[in-house]
């Protein structure tokens, strides 16, 4: 769900493109309303692509499905890429200025430098 | 009509400010109501009228400020009163339930600005012996416990002969109290110099309504101490803040006895697994809170946060080569951290303000802290007004002589115009400036 759009002349600044290093894997409890709440939440287009990119879309298609309210495996998978996956080293990339945001220790980095503000 | 019980709740004797609106939130978290029988006030205990036990247990069961809800059996201003009371309840309640002699108990007296000897505590619950408990005694699971009070004013240098009041019931529920030490800063991985103590920020997530499988986001998030415990109360979290060092738990160590010990993995993802709640983290990353870096379409449930105030640490945001000039640091080009400038607590309310209106649900809470220059202060240049919020409560946690802080609760009451989102005013306390000419001219600092 970030954006750019804090650089200076990026309008929309959306989806960042990214650049994974390393990834790890970190299990964590799955909670079937969280999820089910989040996807609404979510630009699927974006997260599906994002999540393909990286090769962690698993049985995700680009079309979301309907009733995923009831389909357990789907809101697994969602839960898998996004809350499991973890970038560790890697880069966000600004689609519109092509800024690198590097992430280091699974932490992005969004500070800009005050010229381009 | 049905007839409801009546309940007392007893508090722990700290943050006295924070009770009303800690229980006021949870109340509201629970969707339920309460009469309160009198009036809360700085007495560490209320009565009220509940619906349902469960509601009690529930209430008790997020609260911190409380030490536990007993249901009354009896209350009065003298100790025979009160036996007479007890004894009345015992006839009409307690000796047709069929199986008194199995039932194990134990008793818990309290005594509240005075104290008492073992071998008192002893002859005190010896007067009650003609209740109809025959089962074991049991100090570890009892299946029921009952609470004796003494209440000897809220004056520990007028402490009166005799008490002012007694209570009398059954202990319905122990609050979370326990997590202020399961949560503590002095075992946790990773703290910095600013990091808000356990019970404090439990508060804060009472106060803010989190509740499982919300999305509470903290924009100074620094050592994470505010999200450890909205994730505790199961939310999920994610954070921002400015320091790179900080957040890669590489600034000086906070603790005196560990300078010397390399440290290691210390984040906020450190200790949100010291507690098992890994599962709760979403992100935290480095940036500046008072530029825009998420798509406008991120809805929260709850924004948690501690602001810089510039006291303990630096206030700052990313600048522009014109207000360098004014600037605090400077820009350290080996690390390539841009160059920052103040950041002032007027301008920081102003971006949390907008920020919150764009970001947060409908009702949803932000809950945030200002500092105050306590001679100074007046409700209405100190506390910010918007159009979309509401102020819902107001707590002073008194720091000096010169200074407190207050815990600001807001809840969003109406989705901004586009007009609204951008045009609010919020007034200027000047809290900064007025806190640094005092500390310079008269030399005098808190903590
Ligand atoms: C009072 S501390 C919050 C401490 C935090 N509650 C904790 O548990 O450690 C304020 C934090 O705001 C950060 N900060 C200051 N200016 C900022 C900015 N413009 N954007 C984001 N964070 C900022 C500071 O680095 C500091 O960690």
């Amino acid at each position: 769900m970030l954006t750019s759009r804090c650089l200076k002349g990026v309008v929309t600044g959306y989806p960042l493109g990214i650049v994974a290093k390393e990834i790890k894997i970190q299990e964590s409890e799955f909670n079937k309303d969280f999820i089910t709440r989040l996807i609404p939440k979510l630009d699927w287009n974006v997260f599906w692509s994002t999540a393909k990119q990286i090769g962690y879309e698993g049985s995700l298609t680009q079309q979301i499905i309907a009733d995923y309210e009831n389909n357990e495996n789907f809101l697994k998978d969602v839960h898998h890429a996004l809350v499991e996956v973890d970038i560790f080293e890697g880069e966000l990339i600004c689609p519109e200025t092509n800024r690198k945001f590097p992430i280091t220790d699974g932490i992005p980095n969004m500070l800009i430098k005050d010229n381009e503000l | 009509m049905k007839n409801f019980k009546k309940y007392l709740f007893w508090f722990a004797n700290d943050h006295v400010d924070f009770r009303l609106s800690e229980i006021e939130s949870i109340v509201s978290l629970l969707k339920t109501t309460i009469k309160w029988k009198e009036k809360p006030t700085i007495k560490p205990y209320w009565i009220a009228e509940l619906p349902s036990e469960d509601v009690v247990k529930e209430i008790a069961r997020r609260s911190v400020s409380l030490k536990h809800i007993t249901e009354l059996w009896a209350w009065s201003s003298t100790i025979e009163n009160l036996h007479e009371q007890v004894r009345k309840f015992s006839d009409d309640h307690l000796i047709q339930c069929p199986d008194l002699h199995q039932i194990s108990f134990k008793f818990n007296v309290e005594v509240y600005c005075n104290t008492q000897k073992y071998s008192e505590k002893v002859s005190k619950i010896e007067t009650f012996n003609y209740l109809p408990f025959k089962g074991r005694v049991n100090l570890n699971n009892p299946d029921i416990t009952l609470t004796y009070i003494e209440y000897f004013g809220n004056d520990p240098n007028k402490v009166p002969e005799k008490p002012y009041h007694l209570f009398f019931g059954k202990m319905i529920a122990k609050s979370q109290r326990k997590s202020i030490s399961d949560l503590s800063l002095k075992n946790r991985i990773f703290i910095g110099n600013t990091s808000m103590d356990a019970e404090l920020s439990l508060i804060m997530a009472n106060c803010a309504k989190v509740t499982d499988g919300d999305l509470v986001y903290d924009p100074f998030v620094g050592s994470g101490s505010l999200l450890v415990a909205a994730a505790y109360f199961g939310g999920y979290v994610f954070g921002v803040d400015i320091d790179y060092l900080m957040i890669h738990g590489r600034t000086k160590p906070t603790r005196k006895q560990a300078r010397d010990k390399p440290r290691k993995n210390e984040s906020v993802l450190a200790n949100m697994k010291q507690y098992g709640l890994e599962s709760h983290y979403l992100d935290v990353l480095v940036g500046d809170s008072s530029l825009p870096i998420w798509r406008p379409e991120l809805r929260l449930d709850a924004i948690i946060t501690d602001p810089p105030y510039g006291i303990r640490e630096a206030t700052e945001k990313i600048g522009t080569s014109k207000e360098r000039q004014n600037s605090s640091s400077i820009c350290n080009s080996e690390t390539k951290f841009p160059s920052k400038v103040i950041y002032s607590f007027h301008q920081i309310l102003f971006d949390l303000f907008y920020f919150s209106a764009a970001h947060l649900k409908l009702n949803g809470r932000l809950v945030t802290w200002i500092p105050v220059y306590r001679d100074d202060y007046d409700e209405d240049h100190y506390i910010p007004q918007h159009p979309c919020f509401t102020l819902i409560s107001n707590c002073e946690q008194i720091i000096s002589r010169v200074l407190s802080r207050r815990l600001l609760t807001f809840e969003k009451t109406k989705e901004p115009t586009a007009e609204e989102l951008e045009n609010f005013e919020i007034s200027d306390s000047g809290f900064r400036e007025k806190y640094f000419s005092y500390k310079h001219g008269r030399d005098l600092v808190s903590n």
